[in-house]
């Protein structure tokens, strides 16, 4: 009986795991058979205003971009913070809940603490409010990974590194930044690839835009707005421009996730 | 004098590999006595320990030759543990042939729970049978007079010796015949080991006893015979004053006197 | 140089505390001409987007409720249809329902009402059932990968999963609009968009996310722990029940807490699939609306003192997840 029952479980735990990988092999089939079939050359060379994708997904990315490299520094010197300066105290701990709190928060309540604070007063959408939005949301994944990757350093490096006369900047800066150089880029890929994919943190801050700009101050072209926009346009067309982006989209993300799991197990051989 | 389990010629692959762990190894276990395994690490004597209750086989793919004799329950006639086929048979031997590990493994659950889950898993479950078995275990295992009005408290508060001993106290809550002890000291500060190596004296009069050890000294102590195993084979077995006064083998001889190992 | 560094570093850190109060005190500014208006009857208020007459001598205090043409176009960017349900519901519910003709005559004596209850509400059960889904399922894999399968089986899966869960949440809205959508009516009936479409589309995107996390609490129980019980001659549900689950509890309970916030906040994947009416869901499968899915589908065509309502609505999601958040950080994941 004792075996049966345990049969059974074994049995109904793997139909679980079948039935939800069904799913998801589902979504993804979904995704590359709708999407590679609308995948031409006009796609990258053309705009949206003209059936293409190109000035969205350069949009997308030029967002993202720059939310990153302002999100680098300020991520990994609050990280280097936690970890190295703060030592452990209750300050130190509640910072870390708190950056854990916003990882955690809704991306539409910071385009909505965007669009206050940039949106209403400037009068319009723009690129830079995207970014900002993004930017928000990135740092403190960027906190986490780094607080975490230093946290890994053996602490008898530091004091090696004190000991033959160091400086605390020196030691941190050359030796244990250095040491979790690859926990910390992995950890920045993924942030990347996180917020490339956010469409409700744009919809009301960058906006979207069908004509090409690189002009972060006015309404800017969103990749994820635009597949949102097109997805529910009537036109059969439209629609399956918004699949093609999809699909893009997400082997962009997955692939930027690949990268960053093979940085990050090639460090660990 | 009967043996209570006897390896015979016994290889034993682990799974993808090519060179076996265990090569040709022969071990009788005696009634009622302590034999202990020693040799340096990596010589095979865990994973022979392992063997002898077929923990191997949670992780499949890995391959036994020859034979490992249990003594039936009637004392009459020998099985062949390597034959057993069926789940149900296979939790059976685990329950007959109980086992310590090198580091305190409470569960995750009360004192007296720890304890009487194996009893639950046989399916007791008269609440008086239960806690009669739980005193009578824990007071084996000198642990009652420490435990016995905490019982309600999570196992995981106990100290690391009282842990390993309420480990042993769960063992002999199921009345094995025989009680693998895989290091059981490792873990462990000198007085506890000390009250687990006393203990293993006392069990001796009831369950027949197979300690693998780190510890020559504890080997000396606490056994009645000793294997020298060295890369996989079985180097020497004898009574434990021979291994360590009259070794008859060289590599013996230069473990003993710590040249090597 | 020294000094700089720790200066620069300090700033940083302090920022990411600045930046959560100030979205916490811009969101309150901002909602404030809402709150005043409306205080906490707005969590209890059903009505959204509708005029009441101001009875100038009210002796009767008879609510008289209709619809407001000019707004509510303006706020619904869907389509006339929902409207009308939304009319119609509405027609049914008063007693003394005036005509259009009336409310132009009446209109500068009259205030619009606006309420959170539905969306809230909307919100909380599409999470539930999004939860209800994805827990047997995110366990069920979780074990699988870390119990059942055969390493060479577990580890590929594994890492699809891993991958799965960064698929970016507007992948699944979309899927959920064109093809789950209707799968799920086609079954159960009922409307392609839906509270119950809605809830299992969350529930499938989280699934990934949980079981990833349930697997890493669960790869943290030792192997001799497991050992010992299969020692003793349990079978594999009985480790896995007694041991395992006992063992990694306050793992597994976090990473059940962390989806559910990700799913309380969601809102690519819902804004798709739930419809994104005013009205109730008197069966789970008729469409209602969530306060994620109004704030995206309202601001652009909002001001003033509409605008004002979704930044009160803001502040609601906002409380919502930080709270579950806190729960979750403070009794289940507490760093050692």
């Amino acid at each position: 009986m004792r075996l049966f029952i345990n049969k059974l479980f074994l049995v109904f735990s793997t139909i679980t795991a079948l039935i939800g990988l069904f799913f998801l092999a589902w979504i993804l089939y979904t995704l590359c058979s709708k999407g590679i079939a609308g995948i031409s050359v006009d796609v990258f060379t053309k705009d949206l205003i003209d059936g293409g994708l190109r000035n969205v997904i350069v949009g997308q990315l030029m967002m993202s971009g720059v939310a990153t490299v302002i999100g680098i520094p300020v991520g990994i010197l609050a990280g280097i913070y936690l970890q190295e300066y703060g030592q452990n105290s209750k300050t130190t701990e509640f910072m870390r809940d708190l950056s854990d709190v916003m990882m955690s928060a809704p991306s539409i309540v910071v385009g909505t603490f965007v669009y206050a604070i940039v949106v209403v007063p400037t009068g319009h959408t723009s690129g830079w409010a995207g970014v900002l939005a993004l930017f928000i949301l990135m740092v403190p994944i960027i906190v986490r990974t780094t607080d975490d990757m230093l946290n890994l350093v053996p602490v008898e490096l530091r004091e090696a590194g004190m000991a033959i006369g160091a400086s605390k900047y020196h030691v941190t800066m050359n030796i244990v930044v250095r040491y979790a150089k690859a926990g910390i880029l992995t950890g920045i890929l993924l942030a990347f690839a996180r917020v490339v994919g956010e469409t409700a943190p744009l919809i009301y801050t960058s906006g979207s835009s069908q004509f090409w700009s690189t002009d972060l101050t006015g309404t800017f072209p969103s990749l994820t707005v635009s597949i949102y926009n097109l997805a529910t346009m009537p036109d059969d067309k439209m629609v399956q421009l918004g699949w093609t982006g999809a699909f893009l989209l997400t082997s962009m993300v997955l692939f930027i996730n690949l990268i960053g799991r093979y940085a990050s197990n090639k460090k660990r051989r | 004098m009967k043996n209570m389990m006897e390896v015979q010629a016994l290889t034993f692959t682990y799974k993808g590999s090519s060179e076996p762990s265990l090569k040709n190894v022969t071990l009788p276990i005696e009634k009622n006595k302590v034999t202990a395994l020693i040799g340096p690490s990596g010589c095979g004597k865990s994973t022979l320990l392992r063997g002898m209750n077929r923990i191997h086989d949670l992780y499949p793919g890995h391959r036994y030759d020859g034979t490992i004799n249990l003594l039936n329950s009637d004392a009459q006639g020998y099985t062949d543990i390597l034959t057993i086929k069926k789940e149900a048979e296979l939790i059976r031997l685990r329950q007959r042939v109980g086992m310590i590990f090198q580091k305190p493994t409470p569960f995750p659950m009360t004192i007296f729970e720890n304890i009487a889950y194996g009893l639950r898993l046989t399916g007791v479950k008269k609440r008086s049978d239960i806690e009669e078995v739980v005193e009578r275990s824990l007071r084996d295992a000198a642990l009652w007079e420490e435990v016995k009005d905490r019982l309600n408290l999570d196992a995981r508060s106990l100290s690391g010796g009282q842990q390993q001993r309420l480990c042993i106290a769960r063992a002999i809550a199921l009345k094995p015949e025989v009680i693998l002890f895989d290091e059981p000291t490792s873990a462990l500060d000198p007085i506890s080991t000390l009250a687990i190596e006393e203990m293993i004296s006392v069990l001796r009069e009831k369950y027949s006893i197979c300690i693998v050890t780190h510890n020559m000294q504890q080997a000396a102590r606490i056994s009645d015979y000793t294997g020298f195993m060295y890369l996989g084979e079985m180097i020497e077995f004898d009574q434990t004053d021979t291994i360590f006064m009259k070794p008859s083998v060289k590599q013996t001889e230069d473990y003993i006197s710590g040249r090597f190992g | 140089m020294e000094s700089i560094f720790k200066k620069l570093a300090q700033f940083s850190a302090s920022l990411v505390f600045f930046i959560l109060a100030a979205t916490a005190i811009v969101l309150y500014l901002s909602a404030k001409p809402a709150i005043e208006e409306f205080g906490v009857h707005f969590l209890f208020e059903s009505r959204w987007g509708v005029e009441e007459k101001v009875e100038p001598s009210a002796i009767e205090q008879s609510k008289q409720e209709l619809v407001t043409g000019s707004i509510d176009d303006e706020d619904f960017i869907t389509d006339d249809e929902d409207f009308v349900m939304d009319d119609e519901d509405f027609v049914m519910d008063d007693e003394d329902f005036v005509t259009d003709d009336d409310t132009e005559g009446n209109s500068n004596k009259s205030k619009v009402i606006y309420g959170a209850l539905v969306p809230i509400v909307g919100t909380i059960f599409s999470t539930l059932i999004a939860m209800l889904f994805s827990i047997p399922i995110a366990m069920g894999i979780a074990v699988f990968l870390s119990e059942i399968a055969p390493g060479s089986l577990a580890k590929p899966v594994g890492v699809a999963i891993e991958l799965l869960a960064s698929i970016p949440s507007i992948i699944y809205g979309m899927w959920g609009l064109f093809y789950f959508g209707p799968f799920i009516a086609s079954i159960f009936g009922g409307n392609t968009v839906s509270l119950l479409v809605a809830g299992l589309v969350l529930g499938i995107m989280v699934i990934p996310f949980m079981a990833a996390l349930s697997r890493d609490a669960i790869s943290t129980v030792p192997d001799l722990l497991k050992e010992s019980a299969y020692a003793m001659g349990a079978t594999k549900l009985e480790v896995i029940k007694d041991v395992v689950f006992p063992y990694a509890k306050s793992g597994i309970i976090g990473s059940i807490i962390l989806s559910f916030g990700r799913a309380l906040g969601e809102t690519m994947a819902v804004a798709f699939v739930i419809g994104g009416v005013y009205q109730f869901a008197g069966k789970v499968t008729d469409p209602t609306n969530s306060i994620p899915v109004v704030l995206a589908n309202s601001f652009a065509e909002s001001s003033g003192l509409s605008l004002s309502v979704l930044f009160y609505l803001a502040l609601i999601l906002f409380a919502m997840s930080f709270i579950v958040i806190a729960v979750a950080k403070f009794y289940f994941l507490r760093r050692k």
